[in-house]
């Protein structure tokens, strides 16, 4: 049908090469993940604190990460903070990048689990004398973590999907990068990119298959 | 003691305790009686201090609730309350909703907490739930539940708020002969509630509020026998 | 008091990106919505024969790297000889993307549908069609529109990744600039102001459409 003969030999040879850059994928997405949430908990801590600088800060974390392009967050990290002299490498300037939107849209999911939960708790927590962190601690969050659970694996899986975005910035590690290096001595975009395709499809599909499995064993209630 | 002084609250523009007097001893039993609106709930929640007042003060054992020093969080153990809402901590399981408290409040060991714990919760017959979740109790048991996890840090009053409003009618009893017991083994209780054969049964003294305004305080023989206030009179007439 | 070398013809040079990001979207989302209104019945209505494999062929759209689609789309028009133009070969790969999570959508809003509402339709006589046009449809668009302005919105950003194939949207026109002038904050700034300036007021209606239509009340 067409005048185009696929050559998939070549494109699983470099499989392992191809493995070694998912592996890379992986660990970004899972530090960009840890990142995250340590820093939505304390945007959400911020915005519980009544204090109206520190829920701005939040306010604007979370409204730029929502409403700008992953891909312009990367830049940002990567080119804009050039501008003060900090010259990240793609490594990080990706991984910078994918925290801060996970960390915005992760603290906007914490905010709607938040809703979720009748101030009772809260209030019945004080009326046993815990503090306000205290209940918070024990008896908030515990629960806020189980309801933002199902979209915080959804964001995980958005993670692995944007560490593709390192490719423009110059990484050359990671499975996008990878396969764009060896893409550009082979010319074989079509069956290197499939095979790059079908990786990050599995990944994502694990992800999502185990986050579930957890979700088994710890929510019992 | 707790002492109540010309105690006063608004929400708003809405006035909802008018100057309340009112002296509880060691040992009462004191209900409160009233239509919706009479501000007896907001008192209950004025005594431990999860709301403000306006004007007076409210004195539990010579420490002014709303000073300013007062750590209330320190004032709330002696205060155990129950409220309509059963309020479970539904991420823990029975015993660990009557754990959590003493633990991370008082800082008891694990061992402590936990015989302190089934202890109470066997007191109150939910012994054999100690690991069961609350999702999976009825409102009574739920309820019940909150009672124990009140009673665990040892409280030496007990508030309880339309504990058993919330319930389905077959569910009451067993909340309200929790109750009883509690009563009639010298707990010093405040009971807000629309139960008027119990708050006949196991008062001291009962109180009846409207429109923010304490309008009758006797022995239940007395207030239920001859009701002095109109209000009074219309009110126990529309209960029965 | 700020020193730049930022022009006027600058400007619109970042204007003219603006204006190809909005092209790229508003063509990928009127396709995709018409395939994703398409493929939605489809998943709620067809058998199992039809909706299992188109389940599962859309599933690989949200699964794969946007970008990677991009090169494979790309790639492929190249060996089927299309001679599409990059922006052709953006819009057909951002509709099909668009359509994958449009889907979802519809089907969401059609299920949110109360079996009963339908019945009661067909036993008033109605047709299939006449249930779908005159119940369904008006319910169902009600439930999904919040979520359908955020696909927007989302294709919207997701849109600056066809700057990989050489299309100079508002990203890849900011990023001239800053090589060209080495300035890159004050430039990304402003790019990343007029993606906020687009997306802001519509991510603010779609909130508040959803609290004002919010089942409960």
């Amino acid at each position: 049908m067409f005048n185009y003969t696929f050559h998939w030999n070549q494109a699983l040879k470099a499989l392992p090469q191809l493995l070694d850059g998912a592996l890379v994928t992986l660990q970004i997405a899972l530090l960009s993940m840890v990142i995250g949430l340590a820093v939505a908990m304390a945007l959400t801590l911020f915005r519980l604190s009544g204090n109206r600088i520190l829920s701005g800060f939040t306010t604007a974390w979370v409204e730029i990460a929502r409403n700008t392009p992953a891909l312009f967050q990367i830049y940002m990290a990567h080119f804009g903070l050039g501008s003060f002299g900090i010259h990240l490498s793609p490594y990080t300037a990706l991984l910078v990048g994918i925290a801060f939107n996970n960390a915005g849209y992760l603290a906007e999911n914490f905010r709607g689990a938040l809703k979720a939960i009748p101030e009772t708790q809260a209030r019945a927590g004080r009326s046993l004398g815990m503090t306000p962190l205290m209940a918070f601690r024990y008896i908030v969050m515990p629960q806020m973590l189980r309801i933002a659970f199902l979209p915080a694996t959804n964001q995980a899986v958005w993670a692995i999907l944007m560490t593709s975005l390192g490719v423009t910035v110059g990484m050359n590690t990671d499975l996008a990068g990878v396969t764009q290096a060896l893409n550009a001595v082979s010319f074989r975009t079509f069956e290197f990119f499939a095979l790059a395709a079908v990786i990050y499809y599995l990944i994502a599909k694990a992800v999502t298959l185990a986050a579930r499995l957890a979700a088994t064993r710890m929510f019992r209630y | 003691m707790i002492e109540i002084e010309n105690v006063r609250k608004s929400f708003g523009s809405l006035e909802v305790l008018k100057g309340i007097n009112l002296t509880v001893q060691k040992g009462e039993v004191l209900t409160i009686i009233g239509g919706s609106g009479s501000g007896k709930s907001t008192l209950l929640t004025c005594i431990n201090g999860l709301e403000t007042i306006d004007a007076g003060r409210i004195v539990v054992d010579g420490t002014d609730v709303h000073a300013k020093a007062t750590d209330l969080n320190k004032l709330r153990r002696k205060l155990g309350i129950v409220f309509q809402q059963f309020n479970a901590f539904p991420h823990l399981t029975v015993l660990e909703n009557v754990m959590l408290a003493p633990r991370k409040v008082l800082g008891q060991s694990k061992a402590e907490a936990e015989a302190m714990a089934v202890k109470q919760l066997t007191h109150v017959g939910l012994g054999d739930k100690l690991k069961v979740y609350p999702n999976r109790m009825s409102g009574g048991q739920q309820q019940r539940m909150a009672i124990a996890r009140a009673l665990a840090m040892s409280p030496a009053y007990m508030l309880f708020d339309e504990v058993t409003s919330a319930l389905d009618p077959q569910l009451v009893g067993e909340v309200l002969d929790t109750l009883r017991m509690l009563a009639s083994e010298g707990m010093t209780m405040i009971c807000v509630t629309h139960e008027m054969k119990f708050a006949r049964e196991v008062s001291d003294r009962v109180a009846f509020f409207h429109k923010g305004v304490m309008a009758e305080i006797a022995p239940p023989e007395t207030l239920f026998g001859a009701p002095k206030d109109p209000e009074l009179q219309n009110f126990l007439a529309a209960t029965h | 008091m700020f020193d730049t070398a930022l022009t006027l013809a600058d400007l619109g040079f970042l204007a003219k990106g603006a204006a190809m990001t909005l092209a790229v979207t508003a063509v990928s989302v009127l396709a995709g919505t018409v395939l994703g209104v398409i493929f939605g019945v489809v998943r709620n209505q067809a058998g199992p024969y039809w909706s299992i494999p188109l389940t599962f062929l859309l599933d690989v759209f949200r699964s794969v790297p946007l970008l990677i689609q991009l090169v494979l789309g790309n790639a492929a028009q190249s060996i089927m000889k299309l001679g599409w133009a990059p922006f052709t070969t953006s819009c057909v790969v951002l509709s099909l993307y668009t359509a994958a999570y449009c889907t979802e959508i519809v089907r969401g809003g059609i299920s949110s549908v109360p079996l009963t509402t339908r019945r009661a339709a067909r036993s008033l006589g109605m047709t299939w069609w006449q249930d779908m046009r005159y119940i369904v449809a008006p319910l169902a668009t009600r439930v999904s529109l919040p979520s359908w302005i955020g696909l927007t919105l989302g294709v919207m950003k997701d849109s600056a990744l066809v700057l990989w194939l050489g299309l100079i949207e508002l990203l890849r026109a900011s990023q001239i600039l800053v090589t060209r002038l080495q300035e890159p904050l004050f430039i990304l700034l402003i790019c990343g102001a007029i993606y906020f300036i687009i997306s802001f007021p519509i991510a603010r209606l779609g909130g508040y459409l959803e609290k004002r239509w919010s089942p409960n009340d």
